[in-house]
């Protein structure tokens, strides 16, 4: 059993226990943590993560410049922003995503617009469901 | 003419009474926001507290940096002030005692040779700075009530980009910690070069369990590099979240206080006219008994038709009543 915390610098976003959570470092893809895990530190994509509880159902996040730490049971996610399924604003991210688009079609080496872009994608996504 | 004073001080007390409506206003507005922000203060800790806990972790697993935030020049030549006040007054001594003790800082380091920079949180802090001829290079406005981490991290990256470029060598931090309800201090801390992650573990207070040896993905150095602007923009968090919350405390003191004075005033003013509609009224009895007197001195019979003739030219009104009093005899 995973204690699992998402925390933004506001507040605890979430806390929860979890049988397994899967999340998307920088380099290495994705990694899933199951209780018994080598203690880790490992900073994020901006890219979903999915909590899967006890009964099989699921949470998921959209998470914008984090990290993770697990150490024993404990799994703690820090990021800036942090978004449930139902805080998301799907029309915004839409938009957010052609605008973006946009961006990068006139210039495609505009580091901020290809990071709207991500986390535009990454928000559909977990609205989606996935 | 006596009846004067006594409207005068009626349209003080109205005027202290309305002063003193809001007054009490901000006070419970203040008391109520003071509550909300140390919740805030509170929901931003463990955000803060898991980042030390990280350091802690990569000090322990032996990360080593580079990272520009850590530079120690050799010799500093410019110093960075982020000085914390707010955006409103009425707030007792919130605002003067940061900006003070930063203006001392500054002087401090000005004998020194040493240049200044200056950051200035809040519209009063910027003001002071401005009036009093200081180059005020970084100004932000219009969020200390009430600050958001994007806030937070527009200052940070103000201050960091300074910092990184080499504009300014080192950077103080003076804001208004937030204790208790009943204290609150001003802190003056160095803010840049950050300490060595060590340090900067050990004075955190994390978990303290960093015995465990973490796998790093991608590297430890590199999570520390992405770890560093972080943890400035929770530390700027965190001092701005301690002055909003210090901000409505003070403020609420402040109004309560203010609050007591016009209570105490208008005691004071409803006494004093009191007194003065007594003495009009004794002036008008004397004036009366001494012009009664003074007829008196005529002829007995002819004194009280002259009496009823001077009522009767007084007012308008006791002639129409006269008027209609034959009709109530006949």
């Amino acid at each position: 059993m995973l204690n699992v915390q998402v925390v933004s610098p506001e507040s605890v976003s979430y806390t929860g226990k979890a049988s397994m959570v899967v999340a998307r470092t920088v380099e290495g893809g994705d990694i899933a943590f199951q209780p018994g895990h080598i203690p880790f530190i490992g900073i994020l994509q901006v890219w979903s993560v999915v909590i899967v509880k006890e009964d099989g159902s699921r949470d998921s996040f959209a998470v914008h410049r984090g990290f993770v730490q697990v150490s024993d049971t404990d799994i703690t996610i820090l990021s800036d922003v942090s978004e449930a399924k139902d805080e998301i604003d799907v029309v915004r991210a839409e938009r957010a995503l052609a605008e973006a688009a946009q961006a990068l079609s006139a210039d495609a080496g505009d580091a901020d617009a290809a990071y709207d872009k991500a986390r535009a994608e990454v928000r559909i996504r977990v609205a989606a469901g996935e | 003419m006596p009846g004067g004073k006594e409207r005068e001080l009626r349209r003080r007390i109205s005027s202290v009474q309305s002063t003193k409506k809001i007054t009490r206003a901000m006070e419970l507005i203040a008391a109520t926001r003071v509550v909300k922000a140390m919740q805030r203060a509170d929901a931003a800790r463990p955000y803060s507290r898991q980042i030390t806990s990280v350091i802690e972790n990569l000090a322990a697993g032996g990360a080593e940096t580079n990272h520009p935030l850590l530079r120690q020049a050799d010799e500093v030549k410019k110093v960075g002030f982020i000085v914390m006040a707010g955006d409103r007054g009425l707030a007792g001594a919130y605002n003067t005692n940061p900006i003070r003790a930063a203006e001392r800082q500054l002087q401090g380091h000005r004998t020194e040779g040493k240049d200044y920079a200056l950051f200035c949180v809040g519209k009063k802090a910027a003001a002071y700075f401005a009036f009093r001829n200081y180059r005020v290079d970084y100004d932000y406005q219009g969020f200390t009530d009430n600050p958001s981490y994007e806030d937070a991290r527009r200052i940070a990256d103000d201050v960091a980009a300074a910092f990184i470029n080499g504009e300014i060598d080192e950077v103080e931090l003076i804001y208004t910690e937030f204790i208790s309800m009943g204290t609150q201090r001003v802190s003056v801390r160095r803010f840049l070069p950050l300490e060595d992650t060590a340090v900067m573990a050990e004075s955190g207070g994390g978990d303290a369990e960093a015995a465990a040896s973490f796998e790093f993905e991608p590297s430890p150095d590199s999570v520390l590099e992405a770890l560093l602007p972080r943890y400035i923009e929770a530390r700027l968090f965190g001092a701005l979240l301690d002055c909003a919350a210090s901000e409505h405390a003070n403020r609420q003191r402040a109004m309560k206080s203010a609050t007591d004075n016009a209570e105490e005033l208008i005691t004071k003013l409803s006494r004093q006219m009191n007194a003065a509609r007594q003495a009009a009224i004794t002036t008008e009895i004397m004036e009366i008994v001494g012009g009664a007197e003074a007829l008196d001195e005529g002829g007995d019979g002819a004194q009280a038709v002259d009496l009823e003739g001077m009522f009767a030219q007084i007012g308008a009104a006791p002639e129409s009543a006269t008027a209609s009093d034959p009709t109530n005899e006949g």
